[in-house]
């Protein structure tokens, strides 16, 4: 009797020793991008300057490092959370940000935001927009999920509302008659965490951790629903009120996300299912770790770039897309397989 | 005899039909009671009724006495459990994460499962005999092997009451008869057991109490053998069973015979 509680109980505490590798991979390659830049200043130098603020160090450390390492581990934490998330509400591994859609309707909306003015007369609103373009398609999916659309339905409903976002996008681009229209797009389409300021990290901060707070209240029901919808309420589960903070949680993660860094795809697709080995298939279980695991994909994906292309033409979305796409492919196969 | 769930003339519109149309029943503790009926009869809305997923359009249900109202939805998760039709696992998780589902009514929002809930784990998982498969996935069992998880998940819970839904459906004969003596067991722990079944022979010799729905209504009522009169059968189902009587002194089978 006892051994069979032991073996209950290992199960549960091997998450805490995997979790803290990726607590500590996240913090290694954390250090690297901070560390690792064009001007040469010495590790020490720039760690003084980051806590003093002083002199050309102090400017490079907390202007242009800190606002980049900073929102790489912010926004790849919010795209991997909210992967994590999307597929225990939808049951599926293919569900995610950019496959459903979210991730370029909150581009649209900053966007939107960002080129007919509301920005420049209230910073606060583009992060609104953004969060608002991401709700709308958010709520729109799971309201074809509950009208009874099957995977490969939503998958398609989310190429719809990506092609239309991005659509939407390029319009308002040329209605915008901004001269850098096209290279502006490819930011918006791509995604990039250069020339960001403090101010960007500090208003999405905030909002992807409200988002992750509220993703991981929900994640008891996500677990539940993993015996279907009428078994949930059965145990006690607020059906409604889960999907609600998911959909909710996953429109602020996202939004503030692509708010500040553009559409950087795949993060929220990849990351949960390739910490399933590591942590289990229970969604409560890998909506903290994703967030690690999409800080760590994003910021590592990043010194990649800066590494390979220290011109920067490359794009960070680029680089996940590569990535990833090939990755959703394999996974479409896996799962038809196994079906 | 004291009653875990009544219900007392409870009607329920479905889509602008009546599902459910002054039923009365009451589950006794210890009872194994068989809910039967054709396919839309309402089994699976009386069940549904009693865990308050639906509204009732009048009538009342009572759960320990106490109207469905006045229970908070973790208090009634602790006190019914309910297993339904089809048993879903939409992730492979291992056997004993998933039977650890059963014990979400006793945990805190973000509680890591307590010395009680494993114990309760433990338990369940060796009553539905199926320690053996801990550390399996659910996706690689059998189907019944995977029927008897998903009832260590509902034994889990501890719950004085237990609804199953069509939980033999799918199962090949042996599964079946074991599903069956599970149930009884749990009756013979004190539970108040109601299972909708399709199979007639399951009913009449495994269940103390059947519960016959016709249309929504009580057709029959009673101990199997005075519930599934000819009539109730010609009049409910259309057909003309046979009775096969047990040597062994326990309940007669009743097979569907004919059409008539």
């Amino acid at each position: 009797m006892d051994e069979a509680i032991a073996i209950v109980r290992t199960n549960e505490s091997s998450g805490a020793g995997a979790l803290l590798v990726l607590a500590l991979l996240t913090l290694a390659f954390a250090a690297l991008s901070f560390f690792l830049g064009p001007a040469n200043i010495s590790a020490s130098a720039l760690w003084h300057g980051l806590v003093s603020g002083d002199g050309l160090a102090g400017v490079i450390a907390r202007e242009i490092r800190l606002p980049r390492t900073g929102l790489a581990l912010v926004v790849g934490a919010a795209l991997g959370a909210s992967g994590a998330a999307l597929q225990g509400l939808f049951r599926n591994p293919l569900a995610s940000p950019d496959v459903t859609g979210v991730t370029s309707c909150a581009g649209l909306g900053a966007v939107v935001a960002l080129y007919f003015g509301f920005a420049a007369a209230t910073p606060a609103l583009l992060p609104a927009f953004a969060i608002l373009g991401a709700l709308a398609s958010a709520a729109l999916l799971y309201a074809l999920s509950r009208a009874g659309a099957g995977v490969m339905a939503l998958v398609l409903a989310g190429v719809a509302i990506s092609s239309l976002a991005v659509a939407l996008t390029a319009l308002a681009l040329s209605f915008a008659s901004n001269p850098y229209a096209m290279s502006e797009m490819v930011l918006w389409m791509m995604g990039s965490l250069k020339d960001h300021t403090l101010s960007d990290l500090t208003f999405a901060a905030p909002l992807v951790l409200i988002g992750i707070v509220l993703l991981m209240t929900a994640s008891r029901g996500l677990d539940a629903l993993t015996l279907g919808e009428e078994a949930a309420r059965s145990l006690g589960i607020d059906v409604a009120s889960v999907r609600g903070r998911v959909v909710i949680g996953v429109a602020l993660a996202t939004g503030a996300a692509t708010a500040a860094a553009g559409a950087v795809s795949f993060v929220g697709l990849v990351v949960p299912h390739l910490l399933r080995p590591f942590f289990g298939f229970n969604p409560s279980r890998l909506i903290l770790p994703s967030a690690l695991g999409g800080a760590l994909l994003v910021t590592a994906s990043d010194v990649l770039v800066r590494s390979i292309d220290s011109g920067e033409q490359l794009r960070l979305g680029v680089v996940t897309a590569l990535l990833g796409a090939p990755f959703f492919f394999w996974l479409i196969l896996k799962l038809r397989r196994e079906a | 005899m004291s009653t875990a769930l009544s219900f007392d003339g409870v009607s329920v519109n479905y889509g602008g039909r009546a599902a459910l149309s002054g039923v009365t029943a009451k589950f006794a503790p210890g009872t194994v009671t068989g809910i039967v009926g054709p396919n839309g009869a309402g089994k699976t809305t009386l069940l549904r009724a009693a865990l308050h997923l639906l509204p009732l359009s009048s009538g009342k249900v009572l759960v320990e006495g106490r109207a469905l109202d006045d229970w908070s939805r973790e208090a009634l998760a602790r006190t019914i459990a309910y297993l339904p039709q089809g048993g879903e696992a939409h992730w492979p998780l291992q056997a004993r994460d998933l039977v650890m589902l059963g014990r979400l009514p006793h945990r805190g929002q973000f509680a890591a499962p307590a010395g009680a809930d494993r114990h309760a784990v433990r338990d369940a998982m060796a009553r539905a005999d199926v320690v053996a498969f801990a550390d399996r996935r659910v996706d690689e069992l059998s189907a019944g092997e995977r029927a008897r998880v998903l009832f260590a998940r509902a034994l889990a819970t501890g719950a004085k009451i237990l609804l199953a839904d069509e939980p033999a459906a799918y199962l090949d004969p042996a599964h079946q008869l074991r599903l069956m003596g599970l149930l009884r067991e749990e009756a013979a722990r004190g539970t108040a057991v109601g299972v909708t079944l399709h199979d007639l022979a399951l009913a009449s010799r495994h269940c103390d109490e059947v519960l016959v729905l016709h249309e929504g209504r009580v057709a029959a009522s009673g101990p199997p053998d005075l519930a599934f009169s000819d009539a109730a059968l010609a009049s409910v189902f259309g057909i003309a069973a046979q009775r096969t009587a047990d040597p062994a002194g326990g309940r007669a089978a009743l097979t569907a015979w004919n059409l008539i």
